[in-house]
């Protein structure tokens, strides 16, 4: 017995040649598959684009004319990016101020116990594990001015429909009712499982002394959500800068480059020209907004989690 | 919101103003998310005609061959056979890979882990999108240009940073003794890792592997990006073509989406439990 207690206390044998129990050679294995594709494809091309964006380069050959800081001086004077990047803030204040409190709304609704409740949940999230792309083929049939739901809507009125994505003023707004059914469901499901893990005791102890039910709400409730809200928006403005499947089915950002979002005006103008040093700036202010964006936001508001 | 009712604790709700509000919200919602699935499968049903006359209820002649039609031709099969192919290729290279080094991060004490998970991580700030013109490049020098693996790998670089921060948040868990002990009697980390490890978690590999599949499943930029010939295209490519071919045929269309959501809605309904723990809690533990 004393003998293997013994052993056991030993620190690690890591330095005693051959008797490391083959941690060396779980390194050398586990380890650079694992670092060799992120770097191949995640650190190198983004360390790539901050080169090429110096550029004019179709993506043949070699990258030869250099022209310095141009490219960023063609993305930001170039008015279907500032669209694109208005848009992209417009979809952050959806989220904000419709997406998130419906969330909240229905997840408050369906933590009580009821017949139906987990069904409820399950058809709410629904909209969010449908691929981009079929939800908006499904949502430009919704749109559709002659064979659309809207458009029966409309002429049960008697009205003439309205083709909503195909005009500038009217098409974006189109979209962003899309990104509501498509992601409060999963916002929703943050607060259940965030509901979930909450003290049911202190509700029961304020009902006792004869809280309202608004005060457990705005007292109890609310507050315990805070961590939660905070990383719902964090999700909901990475997700808004990231958005791009949506809008190829509903739009693919017209008419008049009206309704594109940063990527979807990086696939456009960058991508499918192969405007390499172009497209790479573009690619690059996306880049910084997201790290500041994720680095100002952790320091500022994700503190203690 | 009456005084009366809301100082009584522990009152069910019964037949009062709250539990009519309450329902009549669930009811609206209800109606928002499932309208415009139902009207995309029923419309699948219909004749064009019926279609412009009725989009919202049942069908008055049922047209299967619009179903039968798209499942009759090898090009559907084709797509869905594409996209099993890229997915599977994605969480299979994902899983050995993330876990690997999970475990590394995990159980091994080396200088400059905590370096190197940071780097790791990195990955988790910004979407695939900002650097997808030098990934393609990349790709076409790789020559993996219009292949599985030039979707495949792209993929797995991207869902590494989140596959092992879930994977080492186990891992750890797994009491210490069962490696200390093993580590004594002459067992190696290899197999360790082969022979206890991976046994012991089926259950995040399942969500993690769910997480994978389901966003490789709906993928589209990088697909889109990397691929050039039909033959290779996953569903959510092939879905657009069709639509560009049949956009006036609106029938033939939503019968179309409806198949090619299917075996997501399939999925969704028997992995609901690794899905819902996945996507959401996963998100939040990352």
């Amino acid at each position: 017995m004393t003998a293997i207690t013994e052993r056991i206390d030993v620190p690690r044998r890591s330095w005693r040649p051959g008797g490391d129990s083959g941690k060396l050679t779980a390194l050398v294995i586990f380890l650079p598959p694992a670092l060799m594709l992120f770097t191949l494809f995640v650190v190198l091309p983004v360390g790539e684009a901050a080169w090429y964006s110096g550029f004019n380069w179709n993506g043949f050959g070699t990258p030869t004319r250099w022209i310095g800081f141009d490219n960023y001086r063609f993305v930001f004077e170039n008015k279907a990016f500032l669209t694109a990047f208005k848009n992209n803030l417009l979809i952050i204040a959806i989220s904000l101020l419709v997406q998130l409190p419906l969330a909240l709304a229905l997840a408050i609704v369906l933590s009580d116990r009821f017949r139906g409740a987990v069904a409820l949940r399950m058809v709410f999230f629904l909209p969010y594990i449908l691929a981009e792309i079929a939800t908006g083929l499904i949502f430009s049939f919704v749109y559709d001015g002659d064979y659309g739901l809207l458009a029966a809507i409309y002429r049960w009125f008697g009205a003439e429909a309205p083709h909503l994505l195909a005009s500038t003023t009217t098409a974006f707004p189109a979209i962003l009712l899309v990104i509501v059914w498509k992601y409060f469901g999963f916002h929703m499901m943050l607060f259940i499982a965030a509901l979930q893990g909450m003290d049911k005791n202190m509700v029961e102890a304020a009902r006792i002394d004869g809280a309202s039910r608004w005060q457990v709400l705005r007292f109890i409730v609310i507050p315990t959500l805070y961590p939660t809200i905070r990383l719902s928006v964090f999700f909901a403005i990475v997700g808004s800068l990231q958005l791009f499947d949506l809008v190829m089915p509903l739009t693919r950002g017209g008419p008049a480059d009206s309704s594109h979002t940063m990527v979807s005006f990086l696939y456009n103008f960058g991508v499918t020209r192969m405007r390499v040093g172009f497209g790479s700036a573009v690619g690059v202010i996306l880049f910084l907004i997201c790290v500041t964006f994720a680095f100002t936001y952790k320091r500022w508001f994700m503190r203690h989690e | 919101m009456s005084e009366s009712t809301e100082t009584v604790p522990f009152t069910e709700d019964g037949f009062g103003w709250v539990a009519l509000a309450k329902g009549a919200f669930l009811a609206l919602v209800v109606l928002f998310v499932l309208t415009p699935l139902v009207a995309t499968v029923l419309g699948g049903f219909k004749s064009l005609g019926e279609l412009r006359t009725n989009p919202f209820g049942l069908p008055q002649v049922w047209e299967w061959e619009n179903y039968a039609g798209i499942l009759g031709t090898s090009r559907y099969w084709q797509l869905l056979m594409n996209s099993m192919i890229i997915s599977t290729l994605t969480v299979v290279i994902t899983l050995i890979v993330a876990s690997m080094a999970a475990f590394a991060f995990a159980h091994i004490k080396f200088y400059g882990s905590a370096m190197l998970l940071n780097y790791l991580t990195m990955g988790l700030l910004f979407p695939a999108a900002t650097a997808i013109l030098p990934l393609f490049i990349k790709v076409r020098d790789l020559g993996l240009l219009d292949s599985y693996l030039g979707v495949a790998l792209p993929q797995v670089a991207f869902a590494l940073a989140m596959s092992i921060l879930l994977l080492r948040r186990f891992f750890r868990d797994l009491p210490d003794e069962l490696l200390e002990a093993a580590l004594v009697d002459g067992c190696t980390y290899i197999n360790f890792f082969r022979y206890v490890t991976i046994p012991l978690s089926r259950p995040i590999l399942a969500t993690v592997g769910t997480i994978t599949f389901v966003h490789s499943w709906n993928a589209y930029l990088i697909p889109l990006v990397m691929l050039n010939s039909d033959s290779l295209y996953p569903w959510p490519l092939g879905v657009m073509v069709y639509q560009g071919e049949y956009s006036t045929e609106w029938h033939l269309v939503l019968a179309f989406i409806t198949l090619t959501i299917l075996p997501t809605i399939l999925l969704f309904f028997f992995a609901q439990k690794h899905i819902v723990a996945g996507l959401t809690a996963g998100a939040v533990k990352g």
